[in-house]
């Protein structure tokens, strides 16, 4: 008899993807300004390190919120013991409060609806859970985040099928495309119970048009299935269009209160806009009270760690101090996105048009040998191990067709993005030499070392996390 | 086409059992001193609240561990930024040594084979994921923790099959309810993957002694199956020295290097121990190595907040603290279970001899009208309402004879106890003429004495 089950055993945690491969060689030879500058300078994690000069002068002048304590008065003991599934009720309303005010107060959420649950990748699952039976499926536009393959499907046996999406219109949603995926569906023999976006999306880093909106709109209508709308990265866009949240074009069509309403479920967290993913806070809500009522019982195998809902309860309560941290944060964002978009362009290089999330999604189809996915991955080699860079290969999240790459911009020092810049540069005026120069033979690597930049700036202790989750 | 899952819709979530619905009459009118003298004291919850001010203490001498490090460089970032689910270093080594401490140093772990989940709730439903498929089975003793209905069983698709343990014998395992419970799991084609047990158990507050490890540990060899032990209540023992871990009675037996070495998982948390329910810090203990492996990918779906992990990280650190507050915690939990026990007895309502946990085990058939679950449920209700007290019938515990309850004693102050157990005693006095009582109350007291002396 086997010993452990099938998910304990499978590869399905899709845990052998480029995606955690390239963090892996990452943590072998991290690149350090001072003690390792030849290293692996990583870009293939969506996080963002911009603005914790803010988030820890507020920590400073509000020493209440760390320290157990509520107006001077100790609520350690409340706090010890508060494992109600409902969640921390000051903590759900500013939540709901910060939610309402990245979506310019078009929408209003009822804290009664939100769930919460230890970060989004717990509340994907639970949705998975709450809507699908195993071996049913859930419609995702290609690209999409890596992770889903396993926070989606892993334990709870749901199928995903792609909504194939093309560089021809920017990787826009069509409606045919919407409904080749449901077709391809049916050929397979498997239920779709409904479609789940990232909005805005990863890899892309752009916001769902309105247009593309009110297709999923009309189509989940149609086919009286669910909308997942992960909204993980909406206080991250930078520049206009704003953000449109589905929940807003519901509205906007007078949907409120109809089926479709209680159709259509978001996923938030707070990893990427403030920065916290080791936190582990995450949301989903629902206008559907079945599953809520589901979803806070099931949130019992994650729940948020009360010490943390109450910091966050007080940060997020300070309306002047999230004003503040949304809009300075964007700023930073554009500035850097900026950065890359110009040293990439610099180096011959296009990017997908984005306003959003802390990546660029980069157009390397011309630097590849041949029009294939065995190209793509030679390139990200090179990338990985003579440019040093990890980048994350189109591959990795099911896109369709070879050559893009997912760049991170914002978790590293300005410094590193500009070095990152330099290599491109190196790697792409070599390749291109190299190309005019057939026979003579390039060692990449030496020919990088041999142009090694100074470091200038003060020893700055450097900190190396081994997370093999990232988003 | 249903729009929701079944898991969604159905009832399998367990929370339509008594032991929640008390909770929901306690949640409509709950007992305070000042506010609300006559409303329902609250002891149906297993929650220690005897020893925060140790805690507390700590906390005030050493703010860093909560503001993040701000002698000499904060650790914010670091902290806000870390999501590993390897878990925080630091934290693994302490909380490894602390469980190691409250098992007398019997038994030593190594971080590397722990796993943290954000609870036990989370810890158990993980283990059933990795260990079993959907329609498989665990054997699990009775009377059991309610909440297992929904851990173990709810979106794994895991069955449980009860080895019915009975008041003859203090509700011990025996090889014969092994057997007799693998027996009906084949008769139902379920295929076996283990024995689940908790221990010290709850409701029973009783810790396995020789006997029992020595039948299920024997059972889970002969059967090739696994042995998961839930020993959350392991800091809770009143006298350490009558503890014994799974590990340490598979070590007794020299075991390590046989099979079955690699199909024991011990599941453990600071929820009880510390009294830290809130702060969600569980955690899976195993020598297999796939299973630690694919545990420790599916703590994705429950990771504990590195904030929590950090601050967790200093107060383990703390020897003389965790050596001070184990024994001090033991000392008080014991007298309070004193003050239950001696206070039931004087009005004839024996408990189960217990050495362990946050609730006694309370046997009150002598106040059934019959020998029914009806009949339980019925003083059940009149105890919730009547009496105003939340305690957990023996039904919602699986338990297979009528008249047993959980009754807890560490979640409420000293004088809510004394209140609570003068009710009872008011309410004992009052019904002192039910029929089935009548009948055989001297009998069956006397006899019953013989068997459980409290």
């Amino acid at each position: 008899m086997k010993l452990l089950s099938r998910k304990a055993t499978c590869n399905s945690h899709g845990q052998d993807s480029s995606y955690f491969l390239g963090w892996q060689e990452y943590e072998k030879n991290p690149y350090d300004e001072v003690r390792n500058p030849t290293g692996i300078i990583q870009m293939g994690l969506a996080e963002s390190q911009l603005s914790f000069d803010l988030l820890e002068s507020w920590l400073a002048e509000n020493p209440d919120a760390s320290g157990f304590t509520r107006n001077g008065e100790s609520i350690f003991r409340e706090l010890a013991l508060f494992q109600d599934y409902h969640g921390l009720p000051a903590f759900k309303k500013a939540l709901a409060e910060f939610m309402e005010e990245i979506r310019g107060n078009k929408v209003t959420f009822d804290p009664r609806n939100l769930v919460l649950t230890a970060g989004a990748t717990s509340a994907n699952e639970t949705l998975a859970f709450c809507i699908a039976e195993p071996g049913e499926a859930f419609l995702l536009p290609t690209p999409y985040y890596p992770g889903f393959d396993r926070d989606l499907k892993w334990r709870t046996g749901v199928e995903i099928v792609p909504i194939q999406c093309t560089g021809s219109n920017g990787f826009r949603i069509t409606e045919s495309a919407l409904e080749d995926a449901y077709q391809l569906a049916r050929k397979q023999n498997l239920r779709v119970k409904g479609v789940l976006v990232t909005n805005p999306s990863n890899p892309l880093g752009t916001a769902l048009s309105r247009r593309e909106l009110n297709l999923l709109v009309s189509f989940i209508s149609a086919k009286n299935i669910h909308l997942i709308s992960d909204e993980i990265y909406s206080g991250t866009v930078f520049s206009s269009p704003s953000f449109v949240s589905v929940m807003e074009v519901l509205l906007e069509r007078n949907l409120a209160n109809t089926q479709v309403w209680n159709r259509v479920h978001l996923v938030y967290s707070l990893s990427k806009d403030l920065g916290l993913p080791g936190f582990r806070v995450g949301a989903i809500y629902s206008n559907d009270n079945t599953v809520v009522a589901a979803a806070t019982k099931m949130s019992s195998f994650g729940l948020v760690s009360s010490q943390t809902q109450y910091l966050l309860s007080a940060m997020l309560a300070d309306k002047k101090f999230t004003k503040h941290y949304i809009f300075e944060n964007q700023v930073r964002l554009q500035k850097r996105h900026a950065m890359l978009v110009r040293g990439l362009k610099n180096a011959g290089i296009s990017c997908l048009d984005s306003n959003a999330g802390l990546f660029c999604w980069v157009d390397m189809r011309h630097l590849l040998t041949s029009k294939s996915f065995d190209a793509e991955m030679e390139l990200w080699k090179k990338i990985v191990y003579q440019v040093g860079l990890n980048i994350s290969p189109g591959s990795s999240c099911h896109c369709a067709e070879p050559g893009w790459f997912r760049v991170c911009f914002a978790n590293m020092l300005e410094e590193t993005l500009d070095l990152a810049m330099q290599r491109i540069k190196d790697f792409v005026v070599s390749t291109a030499t190299k190309s005019s120069n057939t026979g003579r033979s390039h060692h990449l690597s030496s020919k990088y070392s041999a142009r090694k930049s100074l470091s200038k700036w003060v020893f700055r202790l450097s900190f190396h996390h081994d997370s093999e989750n990232e988003r | 086409m249903e729009m929701l899952s079944k898991k969604a819709t159905c009832k399998s979530h367990g929370q339509d059992s008594s032991y929640f619905l008390g909770w929901q009459e306690y949640e409509k009118n709950p007992f305070n001193e000042d506010t609300n003298p006559l409303g329902i004291i609250q002891m149906g919850l297993a929650e220690n609240q005897l020893s925060f001010d140790l805690l507390e203490s700590w906390l005030a001498r050493n703010p860093d561990a909560t503001m993040f490090g701000s002698n000499g460089g904060s650790i914010f970032k670091e902290l806000a930024l870390f999501q590993d689910y390897h878990g925080l270093q630091t934290f693994k080594t302490e909380l490894v040594e602390f469980m190691a401490e409250i098992r007398r140093n019997k038994v030593r772990f190594d971080p590397q084979k722990l796993v943290l989940t954000a609870g036990a709730t989370s810890a158990n439903e993980t283990l059933m994921f990795c260990l079993a498929e959907p329609g498989e089975a665990f054997l699990i003793p009775t009377p059991y923790y309610p909440g297992f209905d929904r851990d173990l069983k709810w979106r794994t698709g895991v069955k449980i099959v009860p080895i019915h343990c009975s008041s003859l014998n203090g509700f011990r395992i025996t090889k014969a309810a092994l057997d007799e419970a693998y027996d009906e799991a084949l008769k139902l084609n379920l295929r076996v993957k283990g024995v689940f047990i908790t221990n010290p158990s709850n409701p029973l507050g009783t810790t396995m002694n020789q006997d029992e490890f020595n039948h299920v540990i024997s059972f889970a060899v002969s059967k090739n199956i696994h042995i998961v032990s839930d020993e959350i209540y392991a800091g809770t023992v009143f006298d350490s020295s009558k503890f014994t871990s799974i590990i340490e009675a598979v070590m007794d037996r020299n075991l390590e290097k046989t099979d079955i070495w690699s199909r024991i998982h011990v599941v453990s948390s600071l929820s009880k121990d510390l009294g830290l329910p809130g702060f969600r810090i569980g955690m899976i203990y195993s020598n297999n190595e796939t299973l630690i492996a694919a545990a420790t990918k599916m703590s994705s779906f429950g990771l504990v907040s590195s904030q929590t992990q950090y601050l967790l990280s200093k107060l383990l650190g703390d020897k003389k603290f965790t050596r001070h507050y184990i024994q001090e915690n033991q000392r008080r939990l014991k007298k309070r279970q004193q003050v239950l026990v001696s206070g039931l007895q004087s009005y004839g309502i024996p408990c189960l001899k217990s050495n362990a946990g946050l609730f006694c085990w309370v046997d009150m058939r002598n106040l059934l009208s019959s020998n029914a679950f009806e009949a339980e449920m019925e003083l059940w209700k009149k105890i919730l309402y009547e009496v105003g007290l939340n305690i957990s019938p023996g039904s919602s515990c699986h338990c297979t004879e009528p008249g047993w309850f959980r009754v807890c004693f560490a979640n409420m102050s000293q004088e809510t106890l004394n209140l609570s157990i003068h009710r009872l005693q008011a309410f004992v006095t009052s019904n002192g003429d039910g029929n089935y009582q009548n009948q055989k109350l001297s009998t069956r007291i006397s006899r019953r004495n013989s068997l459980v002396v409290s």
